[in-house]
């Protein structure tokens, strides 16, 4: 298998709803994937599912690790699965206190994955917390501030930074500009795009939000009431939808 | 057996000796990790040292020889009140000798006097969980034990240094014990912690209220969490003890008058009678 | 709050309150509980229940007790009631506890400080056994006198502040506002918020404060200092312009001295929590400074997340009067609002089935 994470018949239902229905998607190293919809596509959920917090009736996920073996994420110990949660792979909520510790600083916020992963030296863990939060764009000089004298932007920036001071090769996000303004959106969605070319990440990002799906993304999958309707490169996708629904889609939105 | 007063020997009854016995076996053979057990309503209150008298009765024999101390004393109320109960309920032998003691049940502090192979330490443990603070749920705690995810108690080391330069902690400083479980050393202050490090007695901690046991075993390596550029530093008043003259030895600071007047002494009663014996026999 | 009696015949509600004193005196052949037994050999549920009624009469508080049968909080609700009759000719000026006349004081923070530690009549170092000794009448034998010279026992908080390491109070002229004659407004200040917890049920507060000492808030209290004494009540009549004592009574007084906050700005210092109530009451008195502490979160720059940290939570249900109040309630008849709901919830299943087969 060459892809990070392939996951195949993934289906869920909460009672009537069907959140999922026999969905497959994969991702390679350094791509970023798009899963747009509405709400209640069940975008979410599939979110939730490769990322091994809930789990599906039916199907299977499959996750390459930096060795090259295959595990099964349905089969694996909780131990090994919040290992990856802290290592290899990060999460990007979309309200920034559910993902940051809002009684510890921002370099404790960052340095904490360095702290779990058994870095012991407190100049060493600051210095790297110092790096990230430029590299995030917030002024080293915040980092004994705590997170709720943070803007909205600052604290999702902030976010960013602590997942990704361990280098993971695949990111989780969940709606990361969702809630903020304008502006503050263009500027959080650059400094992804530039996170992702520096860092050769990948990303599974969920969004109902086109164009920035259109910026970010290599590819895109389309949802509708748990479904996958379309998916294939963005630009394809997007200019040349098949589906009625996807070009409802993009009929609807504002060209970027 | 039974004592003249009518209560089994050491007051708990054999079943329940056995069963925390079982707990404290497990406990032995995982240092540093909490066996929950059974805990039972004890004659005295919980927060008042039920965890310890119910492991020293579930250890203890006719022919052991008790110690008991709070604060390192042996006349405090509590450790007087706790060796008159054994008296009681198990008729053991007790002495005030850290050398002559097979077992000494304590609060708060470790005896200055180095303790042999053979001899059990008891200690007295309100909360047995390290992670309290940061996280009071027990279920929680559970999981973050079995997973060794104990980044939350660096951060919390991280933020101090942050905030003061220094790590805030003083008494109940946190150990890593075999290189495995993070575990709360009682109430004892940071200073004492050293001697747990390969101590050649066995140490057994029972917690009443919470109703946790655990323990290290003798010459078990257990590590005060640190920076490589922070390290861990035991503190003490720097000052002499008025009594003795000892320099090394935890001292309690007593208030003599309101005007500010302080003098120092050891606060482990029978070290500091020990010293002054061998100085007036010097004399 | 006083509900008015609702629906029931009269008649039964007579024989009911006939059978309710025929069970307050029990068997008639086991001689009457006297009020001074109760005062003198239950003196500190006497105590609990001035404490919670919010009134000194240990008289009073005595017959309360034997007239709610032995239920406490029943106690306090007549000592309550009857306080509202009663007229307020003065206020007094605060008492000061440093001048105690003290029975019991011990300090966990120190071994030895000047004024000693002086146990009094405790329980603390008794075991737990049952005494059935107790169960036939007796007396006990005389406990040991000893004649000392009164010595100046100082505050171990003073003691502290000498170093400049007590966080100062912030002391304040103003009028404090009075619970017992406005209701409780929030944001309330630190006075507002002792008066409420003084005559705070002693179990909600006790369940509190032990929260905070296993992770729900605050860490690890040190008892700076417990007392227990008499004191003297003193007015000042504005007729004679100078404090008279109008009589003397046993307050139990407790200073927790909490762990050191700091920041960067600030070097640590110690924090205090502070218990204060009728009589011998020392729980009481714990539970409140560690609960009073908690609630000084907010001021103090801690993060306010705990139950024992909410102002709001704690003063609006530490009322065991109120509380026990609405609470029974629920034994008067709601079945009007019952009908409602009942024929409510018979609507939506009817439409939910009539859906569920179309």
């Amino acid at each position: 298998m060459s892809a990070l994470l392939e996951a195949t018949g993934l289906t869920l239902r909460f009672g009537a709803v069907t959140a999922l229905d026999d969905v497959a998607v994969s991702i390679w190293p350094g791509e970023v994937v798009a899963i747009v919809g509405e709400s209640g596509s069940g975008k979410s959920t599939l979110l939730r599912v490769l990322s091994g917090l809930a789990g599906p009736e039916a199907g299977t996920v499959l996750y390459r690790d930096p060795d090259g073996t295959v595990h099964s994420l349905l089969d694996m110990p909780e131990a090994s699965l919040r290992r990856l949660h802290r290592s290899d792979w990060g999460f990007v909520h979309q309200n920034p206190r559910d993902g940051l510790r809002m009684g510890i600083s921002a370099g404790g916020n960052i340095g904490e994955r360095l702290m779990a992963a058994g870095s012991r030296h407190y100049g060493a863990i600051r210095a790297a917390a110092a790096e990230w939060l430029a590299r995030v764009e917030i002024d080293p000089a915040r980092i004994d501030a705590l997170p709720r004298t943070f803007s909205g932007g600052m604290q999702q920036r902030l976010q960013i930074a602590r997942t990704l001071v361990t280098h993971p090769r695949l990111v989780f996000m969940d709606e990361p500009t969702g809630g903020l303004d304008v502006s503050v959106q263009a500027r959080l969605l650059d400094l992804i795009r530039a996170l992702v070319a520096d860092l050769g990440l990948a990303v599974l990002l969920v969004t109902h939000d086109i164009a920035a799906a259109r910026l970010l993304a290599h590819r895109i999958v389309v949802m509708r009431r748990g479904q996958v309707v379309e998916q294939g490169l963005t630009d394809r996708v997007l200019d040349d939808p098949q589906h009625e629904y996807t070009q409802l889609l993009t009929t609807s939105v504002l060209s970027a | 057996m039974t004592t003249a007063t009518g209560y089994n020997f050491g007051y708990l009854d054999e079943n329940t000796k056995r069963m925390i016995r079982r707990a404290l076996l497990k406990a032995v053979a995982i240092p540093g990790h909490q066996v929950p057990f059974g805990s039972r309503e004890m004659p005295l209150p919980y927060g008042w040292g039920t965890g310890g008298i119910q492991v020293t009765a579930s250890v203890i024999g006719p022919s052991d020889t008790l110690k008991v101390i709070d604060q390192g004393a042996d006349d405090t109320t509590n450790a007087v009140s706790i060796r008159r109960f054994f008296a009681k309920v198990a008729g053991v032998a007790t002495t005030e000798r850290t050398t002559d003691a097979t077992i000494i049940q304590t609060r708060h502090r470790v005896p200055e006097t180095p303790l042999r192979e053979g001899q059990i330490l008891v200690y007295q443990v309100p909360m047995p969980e390290p992670l309290f603070k940061l996280e009071p749920r027990v279920a929680e705690t559970r999981r973050m034990h079995a997973l060794a995810d104990y980044g939350p108690m660096h951060v919390k080391l991280y933020e101090d240094i942050a905030r003061t330069g220094h790590i805030a902690i003083s008494y109940n400083y946190p150990v890593m014990v075999g290189g495995r479980y993070l575990m709360s050393p009682s109430p004892i202050p940071s200073f004492d912690n050293p001697k747990l490090d390969r101590m050649a007695a066995l140490q057994l901690f029972g917690a009443g209220r919470e109703k946790r046991i655990y323990a290290v075993p003798p010459y078990t390596a257990v590590k005060s969490l640190d920076f490589e550029d922070h390290p861990f530093r035991p503190i003490r008043a720097d000052a002499t003890c008025a009594l003795c003259g000892s320099r090394e030895s935890y001292l309690d600071e007593v208030v003599t008058d309101d005007a500010g007047g302080r003098m120092f002494v050891c606060s482990d009663t029978d070290y500091c009678n020990t010293r002054q014996a061998a100085r007036e026999a010097a004399e | 709050m006083a509900y008015v009696a609702v629906k029931g015949g009269e008649r039964a509600i007579d024989a009911a309150h006939a059978w309710l004193a025929e069970a307050r005196r029990g068997d008639a052949s086991v001689p009457e509980l006297s009020l001074a037994q109760v005062e003198q050999q239950l003196g500190l549920a006497v105590d609990r229940v001035m404490a919670e009624g919010a009134c000194h009469d240990r008289g009073l508080a005595a017959l309360a007790i034997k007239q709610a049968r032995g239920d406490l909080i029943e106690a306090a609700f007549l000592l309550r009631a009857y306080r509202t009759t009663l007229p307020r000719f003065a206020a007094s000026l605060p008492v000061d506890t440093n001048a105690m006349l003290l029975r019991r004081r011990i300090s966990a923070t120190y071994k030895d400080l000047p004024g000693g530690q002086v146990l009094g009549p405790t329980f603390d170092y008794t075991h737990r056994l049952l005494d059935f000794a107790l169960a036939a009448e007796s007396l006990p034998a005389a406990a040991p006198e000893v004649t000392r010279a009164a010595e100046p026992a100082p505050r171990v908080t003073g003691i502290l502040a000498q170093e400049g390491l007590m966080k100062p109070e912030t002391i304040s002229e103003a009028e404090p506002a009075d619970l017992t004659r406005e209701p409780l407004a929030f944001p309330a200040d630190r006075s507002l918020r002792l008066q409420a917890l003084a005559r705070g049920d002693e179990g909600f507060l006790l369940g509190l404060g032990y929260s905070t000492q296993r992770g729900y808030g605050n860490a690890h209290p040190f008892v700076g200092e417990l007392r227990v004494g008499e004191i003297a009540v003193e007015i000042v009549p504005p007729e004679l312009g100078f404090a008279i004592n109008i009589g003397e009574i046993t307050v139990t007084e407790c200073q927790m001295v909490n762990q050191f906050a700091g920041s960067k700005t600030e070097p640590p210092q110690f924090t205090r929590g502070y218990g204060l109530c009728f009589g011998h009451g020392e729980r009481k008195a714990m539970a409140m400074a560690l609960v009073d502490r908690a609630l000084r979160a907010k001021e103090l720059g801690e993060e306010v997340e705990a139950p024992a940290q909410q102002e709001e939570f704690v003063l609006f249900h530490c009322d065991n009067v109120e509380a026990t109040g609405f609470v029974e309630h629920l034994k008067l008849p709601h079945y009007v609002d019952f009908q409602n709901e009942l024929e409510k919830v018979r609507e939506i299943r009817a439409s939910a089935f009539k859906d569920a087969a179309e």
